[in-house]
């Protein structure tokens, strides 16, 4: 009850900081379509394409580098979220663990310096 | 907020001031916006000899008011190949996400909208989230521009995210918690405690808050980074299709964000609201009085983040996207790991050694030095700061610092 408690007066002002921040949000939307004259046309309706009307669909084929870069960023992301729960045995002068994550740095580090020997970082 | 149950009678009492708290925030920090929007367009007039917005109210205050009622009056234009809810929705999330990023933000000494223990990571997972109200906004425009723009930004955020996400463990490594008011109240005493000046980590740490710096200039999207709408290429990236109060909302979401980034730097660099030098005497102020002193501090210092993000954008040329990525990935991620091996190694091994001296001491290996063991130590006045007559680990390890 003691944990329900705080859990509660610790997340539900931001909750209710949500809420508003969706409310505010939403509020610009409806001014807009209250106020806001509307008078739609073919030509204004058209995809920008600098004044030729669009060849062909918009959503084509893109660089695979573009995978490749949001699959390295997971990887990294995780390392990120490891070391924070991490900070914590740091500050106890925890060695067993310090050493512990020293060995998952060295084994991701190995990993990416064959990333970057493959050239999965150039960009030409 | 930490007495949100005890103040106003009961719990719809409670709901109800933190209803109240959260709506003058969420004002206050808007209006502060507007003015700061104001501020960067004219700072970036100065750089180029011109003067700027002057003409709506005194000195163009109310420019960015202006602005506002214009952008909510105009027409919005949903292209008709769009996917109609999914362009809607990104202006949305983009704002939303901006916005809730504040409520764990300390402004002053116990002036914070919730006080959470993990609020780092909170600030973290939040800041992640901003990049799908650009990618979605990309992609449902259905258009060519917009949707080169949106990814190219997808790519560029998540690139800087892992070195900030490095930068930030670096500082928690020092503080010893997720939590940002601990995070404030580790620098507190003086700018020779601030976390990028403090020795003798500031070898590290100060290259790091550079390193932080450019990363928030790039994670949100910020000249000389701003390759997403570049108008030179792609026109104006994943906003082209947009207009009116969508456009406006990704706008103040924009704006909202820049400052939270100055916010963080002044939290976890620069001492959040504590003053440069201790003022003698301040401590028999009333408490009321002191938060407002600490606003105030809290708020010259993020203005002052946010100048560098406007001189930044008025000097520097706009980088190449290749190069972008190299900085991203070759130099600020291999820096930023490094910093966070050596930062580790010094606070664990620095601990490792006090604690081996505290259990020495610790005649009786009760966790606390008491009044028999007290005296094999000299230790200065002050080190018991909760006053129970004993000393534990945690308090033996700041002694240097009370």
């Amino acid at each position: 009850m003691e944990d329900a408690q705080t859990l509660v007066v610790e997340y539900l002002p931001v909750v209710i900081f949500l809420g508003l921040a969706i409310a505010i949000s939403l509020l610009f939307l409806v001014a807009s379509s209250l106020l806001a004259p509307r008078k739609p046309d073919p030509e204004k309706l058209s995809a920008y394409e600098c004044g030729f009307n669009a060849f062909d669909d918009a959503r084509m084929k893109f660089d695979v580098r573009f995978y490749l870069v949001s699959i390295l960023f997971i990887i990294f992301d995780l390392e990120v979220a490891f070391l924070f729960p991490w900070v914590f045995q740091v500050a106890e002068g925890n060695l067993p663990a310090f050493w512990s994550m020293m060995g998952f740095l060295g084994v991701l580090t190995i990993g990416f310096v064959y990333e970057w020997r493959r050239g999965a970082l150039e960009w030409q | 907020m930490e007495n949100l149950f005890q103040w106003g009678g009961g719990m719809w009492g409670g709901i109800g001031l933190a209803v109240l708290q959260i709506v003058t925030f969420v004002v206050i920090l808007l209006v502060l916006i507007a003015f700061l929007l104001l501020f960067d367009r004219k700072v970036w007039a100065a750089v180029q000899l011109r003067k700027g917005p002057n003409v709506v109210g005194p000195f163009g205050l109310l420019q960015s008011f202006a602005d506002l009622i214009k952008f909510v009056l105009k027409e919005v234009i949903i292209p008709a190949g769009a996917n109609k809810t999914v362009f809607l929705l990104a202006p949305v999330i983009t704002l939303t996400l901006a916005l809730v990023g504040w409520a764990v933000i300390p402004v002053a000494p116990g002036w914070v909208i919730s006080n959470l223990n993990v609020g780092v990571l909170y600030l973290f997972a939040v800041s992640s989230l901003g990049v799908y109200g650009i990618i979605m906004g990309g992609w449902a425009s259905n258009s060519k521009y917009p949707f080169l723009g949106g990814l190219r930004s997808a790519a560029q955020m998540v690139s800087y995210e892992v070195s900030i996400g490095f930068v930030i463990v670096t500082v928690l490594l020092l503080v010893g918690s997720l939590n940002l008011s601990d995070v404030v109240e580790n620098q507190a005493g003086g700018i020779w405690n601030w976390h990028a000046f403090a020795f003798p980590t500031i070898f590290v740490m100060f290259p790091m808050f550079v390193i932080f710096f450019i990363s928030a200039l790039a994670e949100t999207n910020r000249p000389p980074f701003d390759l997403p709408e570049a108008e030179s290429e792609l026109v104006a990236g994943y906003q082209v299709e947009y207009s009116s109060s969508p456009y406006l909302m990704f706008m103040i979401g924009e704006y909202v964000s820049i400052v939270l980034m100055c916010s963080m730097l002044t939290i976890l660099f620069f001492g959040g609201w504590h003053m440069p030098l201790p003022i003698p005497g301040v401590d028999g102020l009333p408490e009321w009085l002191l938060s407002l002193g600490g606003l105030l501090v809290f708020i010259v210092k993020t203005t002052f983040f946010f100048f560098l993000f406007a001189m930044v954008k008025a000097i520097v040329p706009r980088y190449r996207y290749d190069q972008l990525m190299r900085l991203g990935w070759k130099i600020f991620l291999p820096t930023s790991l490094v910093a966070v091996v050596i930062v580790s190694a010094y606070v664990t091994f620095q601990n490792a050694s006090g604690r081996q001296e505290f259990d020495r001491l610790d005649a009786d290996s009760s966790g606390y030095l008491e009044a028999p063991e007290l005296a094999a130590v000299i230790l200065p006045s002050g080190v018991d700061t909760d006053n129970d007559g004993k000393v534990s680990l945690a308090e033996y390890r700041d002694r240097a610092r009370s």
